[in-house]
């Protein structure tokens, strides 16, 4: 009989503390008042609760239920990425979706247990808590994206986003599984042990290659990266931003774990295939991206450009590639929510303003607002001194140094093409004239604070890299000795 | 003592906050500006308080960046020279802010050019703090930013447009040599650290000093206008009076000065860099002042005046004597700031006249202005017992005693610097009306927020340097105050000699000021004859030796020529077409690809399925 592990619930106090949130925010929406403006209020102070308190955490390494759940460094610096990204997502929510006349307790609630879903992957120490981590941000996400009823291509969004989110987990299942049978765990730990007395093993290596599918998937890497651009088109822009920026660094922080913990006798293996699809997934979505005039989509194809070079860090390896690779998922949330979200807060007589035609002569109009999507723009560019520079740069300096010389060429042409399509939308704002409808800037505090808060994290982020970097590398040492 | 970080914080918080809500503050830009540089001011004392003792600290505000073994932190090196600079800077700055008010008044930029006034001072602050020399270098460059941010303040004035780039431009050509210094140090030492290069330095080889030397001071030689860079700087008299005596007299312009003395421990390891900055000190020096004799511009007398002083400041610290050199960048901040500021006030009380040929009589018009400006004309002079009297004979001790030829040039340039000052004043304040009726009769006192800064600054050259400059057995006051840094130089010896050198050169500068009186006070003079090339030396000087004229026929023209070749031909037929057509090709595929992406689940799903069977193959595979 298998005796039943010992309950220690402080291990996931911060994940706790989020879904309680989201719990309390379903129960306050059942009594008066009816306006759900406090909804949202209650939703971010749960998130900046979870926040400090994972900071406050910060090298009280815990473990619980037989090391299913890890509250290391590795987890809690990925807890506060998500805590921002869930943060901003939230901020931009408040006023959008009143304008959108979608205003409902379940938004908030869901938005929540998708974070702790988020919170959870970035904890887990065995490949079931993946698969529940995974579950639990998805079926979340899938219901947000087709919230706007109204939009028919919300309800596409969140259609697609299922069929091919629930193909996608069969993999990651069927993976698992595999591993299971191979190893007689899914723990991380035991894995890598069992893994490295049989090297080789076709079993474990077919159930890594299923995995890479699943993680594929969520990343949004090449060959498994078509929903995104569909998804974040039709999906509401704080959805997006949200599945953008947090989803994606939970999904890297098991995909971190599982390769460089569990696989990691296999890395001669799967770094070949990562150096393969890095350099497919970054060409692929710069390329594409240049043919695209909806921003939305543009920023899809950009964020798949950018898993391509976060990827680079991950085939470079040890604690300079993957510090790196967690020092670009925090530069990288805060300048894509920020980009998404000054989208959100330009808006159409007749809708949202996201083809690159209603930007032009925005700057003559709105200064202030041009200025900031436009250094969001210059930081996903990698222009100094902003904090997408300073990620890439350690980026390919891990690669160079291990000796990923082309992956690294790669890398920086892809950087020179992606220019074009980010430097396009500044030449529309500053110098063209307006052409058609009129876009006007919708008065946001709530918005205003969002962009503020990312536009500081890029420019702290690229003036002073050197502390954030060093906790990067802290937070992912451990995993590599 | 991470308080000094203060110092810079606030005039950049201002500048931010002028540059952002600028719009909204408008006329009220000076309550935002000038209280941030006070706060600054009183920091910097607070400060020098600290260093008052001579103890010298360091104090890092975070890690900048870390790449390899390539370690870089924000560190401020706080000791008695960076406590001098850090009062000359705000002080002199806050006066000038306040003048600023009068000067700026019905500019519609009021607002953008006190947020660049504020950035400026931030960015020097930083300058004089920086502990390491990247650090030096980005606040180097921040400066020259600021600088050309200002004199093409008036950007809608092409001549005040093509001055900012030539500013820029010239600017580039020394930081090309500070850069590749940079380099070498980083090389030589693994380290960019100041304390730690200049505790290496004592066993670098000489060779190696020399390079790094020379390079250097090929960086101060364009920031601070010396020859043969020199060509910006009275071009740089496009900008707003007060940016000329802040940046282009008091403070930026003696960034290369700071630069050398606080890098002598790399000079002193080699003789000849020590000869070249000297000697480039000394023609610049001479070669200035001489153009100074003729000029008629009031702002570019005072401009070739300034090129001229920083020569006699690099002669000294060419000459190991780098107190005096330091001594004289101070009192020389105190005058000049004064005398452009004077010279503002003269051209706002004629309504934007600058030509001395047009003044005259303006005394007892402006009399403030007016005895200003002649406490500053004779602190600059060197007056016994005024400012300059101190800081320039002292140079001109260590260079009799160092060198007996840069000593004579450097004595024909006092007695043309007291030629040229006094011509000024005689011509803009004594002699008989030369300007129109209309404007004699507008022609006005400027308001008490101009005069002020003029009577504070006045008051500054009277005392500094009976103050702090009056030489001893161990060498003036402010020579030990600066020992702990500087080595306090060894052949300053007093006695007969001395006092012989004193008598002689108030004897030049009185002989100076007696010709300047003969030329334009004993008899009256006419407008059309003052600066008319009747010889052809007036000519030569008149146009500055043809430099200008020298560089565009010898570098620009060919450079452009060649840049144009380039252009035409090698540009738009190979770059050009192999550019369009890569981007063409791209943008094919763009278009291509976009295709795959048709909408639908099933291909989606079916794309996602053959990623995996990919996946499991190659793990097969292997």
């Amino acid at each position: 009989m298998i005796p039943a592990p010992p309950v220690a619930l402080g291990a996931l106090l911060p994940a706790l503390i989020v879904f309680g949130t989201g719990v309390l925010v379903l129960l306050l929406d059942l009594v008066p008042p009816r306006t759900k403006d406090h909804l949202g209020g209650v939703a971010l102070a749960g998130i900046v609760i979870a926040l400090l308190g994972s900071i406050s955490l910060w090298n009280h390494e815990t473990r619980a239920f037989r090391d299913m759940v890890l509250l290391d460094n590795y987890a809690l610096f990925f807890h506060v990425v998500i805590c921002y990204a869930a943060a901003l997502a939230v901020l931009l929510s408040i006023d959008y979706l009143r304008r959108n006349g979608v205003e409902s307790g379940e938004y908030y609630a869901l938005l929540l247990f998708s974070t702790a879903g988020m919170m959870l992957l970035a904890s887990a120490g065995d490949l079931l808590i993946v698969f529940l981590g995974i579950e639990l941000m998805s079926l979340s996400l899938y219901v947000l994206a087709g919230l706007f009823k109204m939009r028919l291509a919300s309800g596409e969004a969140s259609m697609k986003y299922f069929l091919l989110g629930a193909f996608a987990t069969g993999f990651l299942l069927y993976g698992i599984a595999l591993i299971y049978g191979a190893t007689g765990s899914t723990n991380f730990d035991r894995i890598a042990a069992a893994a490295a007395a049989r090297p080789r093993d076709t079993l474990v290596t077919i159930g890594l290659g299923l995995l890479l599918v699943g993680f594929g998937f969520k990343i949004s890497s090449v060959p498994f990266h078509m929903w995104a651009p569909d998804v974040y088109e039709g999906a509401p822009t704080s959805v997006t931003a949200l599945i953008a920026t947090g989803s994606k660094a939970a999904a890297f922080a098991a995909l971190i774990r599982v390769l460089t913990v569990a696989l990691r006798a296999a890395q001669p293996d799967w770094s070949v295939l990562l150096w393969a699809v890095a350099a497919v997934t970054m060409t692929a979505g710069n390329v594409i991206a240049i043919a695209q005039s909806n921003l939305k989509r543009m920023l899809a194809y950009s964020s798949i450009a950018h898993v391509g070079y976060m990827l680079v860090g991950l085939v470079a390896g040890g604690v300079p590639g993957a510090g790196a690779v967690l020092f670009y998922l925090l530069a990288y949330t805060f300048t894509t929510a920020g980009a998404f979200g000054a989208i959100l807060l330009v808006e159409r007589s007749d809708g949202e303003a996201v083809e690159v035609g209603d930007y032009a002569g925005l700057a003559r109009r709105h200064p202030v607002l041009a200025a900031t999507l436009g250094l969001f723009l210059l930081s996903l560019v990698g222009i100094p001194p902003l904090a997408g520079f300073v990620g890439k740069f350690y980026l390919f300096g891990s690669a160079v140094r291990a000796g990923y010389l082309w992956l690294t060429v790669i890398g920086v042409l892809n950087s020179a093409i992606a220019a074009y399509y980010y430097l396009r939308v500044i030449v529309y704002m500053y110098m063209r004239e307006p052409e058609g409808v009129e876009v006007r800037l919708v008065p946001s505090f709530a918005g205003g604070v969002a962009l503020a808060i990312a536009l500081v994290g890029i420019v702290l982020l690229g003036v002073m890299p050197a502390p954030f970097a060093d906790l990067a590398q802290v937070a992912v040492a451990p995993l590599l000795r | 003592m991470s308080t000094v970080w203060l110092i810079p914080a606030f005039p950049l918080a201002g500048a931010l906050v002028n540059m952002v809500f600028g719009r909204v503050i408008g006329r009220s830009a000076h309550w935002i500006a000038v209280p941030a540089l006070v706060a600054s001011f009183l920091g910097s004392c607070v400060v020098f308080a600290r260093v008052w003792s001579g103890q010298a600290f360091t104090t890092t505000l975070f890690t900048w960046i870390v790449a390899a073994d390539f370690e870089t932190t924000v560190v401020a090196l706080v000791d008695p020279l960076t406590g001098v600079m850090l009062l000359v800077v705000t002080g002199v700055g806050m006066l000038i802010h306040v003048y600023s008010i009068g000067y700026m008044h019905d500019d519609p930029g009021y607002a953008r050019f006190f947020a660049y006034l504020n950035l400026f001072v931030f960015s020097m602050t930083m300058l004089v703090l920086a502990g390491n020399f990247l650090l030096l270098y980005v606040f180097w460059e921040a400066v020259g930013l600021c600088s050309y941010l200002l004199i093409g303040f008036w950007y809608t004035r092409d001549s005040a447009a093509q001055a900012g780039k030539k500013a820029f431009i010239v600017n580039r050509v020394g930081d090309f040599g500070f850069g590749l210094a940079i380099m070498w140090i980083w090389i030589a030492f693994g380290t960019l650290d100041y304390v730690a290069v200049f505790k290496g330095a004592e066993t670098l080889a000489p060779a190696t000093a020399t390079g790094i030397a020379l390079l250097l001071f090929m960086g101060a030689c364009g920031k601070s206008a010396q020859v043969p860079l020199h060509v910006w700087l009275p071009d740089a008299m496009e900008g707003p009076t007060p940016v000329s005596a802040l940046i282009h007299a008091a403070t930026m312009v003696t960034a290369g000065v700071y630069m050398v003395a606080r890098s002598h421990a790399l000079f002193e390891r080699s003789t000849v860099a020590l000869d070249v900055v000297l000697w480039v000190g000394v023609i610049t020096a001479v070669f200035a002042a001489t153009i100074g004799l003729v000029q008629t511009d009031i702002k570019r007398v005072l401009a070739y005046s300034t090129v001229s002083q920083l020569g006699y400041m690099f002669a000294a610290l060419g000459l190991g004597a780098y107190t005096a050199g330091i001594f004289h960048l101070v009192t020389h901040a105190f005058f000049k700031a004064l005398l452009f500021l004077g010279a503002g006030s003269v051209i706002h009380g004629l309504h934007g006249e600058q030509d001395l040929r047009k003044m005259g009589a303006l005394a007892p018009r402006m009399r403030v202005t007016a005895m200003t400006m002649t406490i500053g004309a004779l602190g600059l002079v060197g007056f016994p017992g005024l400012a300059g009297f101190f800081s320039k004979d002292e140079i001109l001790a260590a260079a009799f005693f160092g060198s007996r030829a840069a000593w004579a040039l450097l004595l024909a340039g006092a007695f043309m610097t007291a030629f040229y000052t006094f011509r000024l004043i005689f011509l803009a304040f004594f002699t008989g009306p030369r300007m129109s009726k209309d404007v004699a009769h507008h022609a006005h006192e400027s308001p008490r927020v101009m005069t002020w800064p003029l009577i504070a600054l006045a008051a500054l050259t009277v005392v500094a340097g009976a103050a702090v400059g009056i030489p001893s057995e161990h060498g003036t006051p402010f020579a030990r105050f600066l020992s702990p840094v500087l080595p306090v130089h060894e052949g300053e010896h007093g006695g007969a000699a001395g006092v012989m050198l004193l008598v002689l050169s108030v004897i030049v500068v009185a002989a100076g000021i007696l010709l300047a009186w003969f030329m334009y006070m004993a008899a009256p003079v006419k407008a059309e004859t003052i600066g008319q090339p009747r010889t052809v030396l007036v000519r030569l000087l008149l146009n500055a030796w043809y430099v200008d004229w020298l560089y565009d026929r010898a570098i620009v023209r060919p450079l452009y020529a060649l840049s144009v070749f380039l252009a035409r031909v090698f540009d738009l037929g190979v770059i050009d077409g192999l550019v369009n057509g890569l981007g063409r090709a791209v943008v094919w595929w763009s278009a291509g690809l976009r295709r795959l992406q048709t909408g639908y689940v099933v291909n989606y799903a079916l794309t996602m399925l053959a990623g995996a069977v990919i996946f499991v193959a190659y793990f097969l595979a292997r």
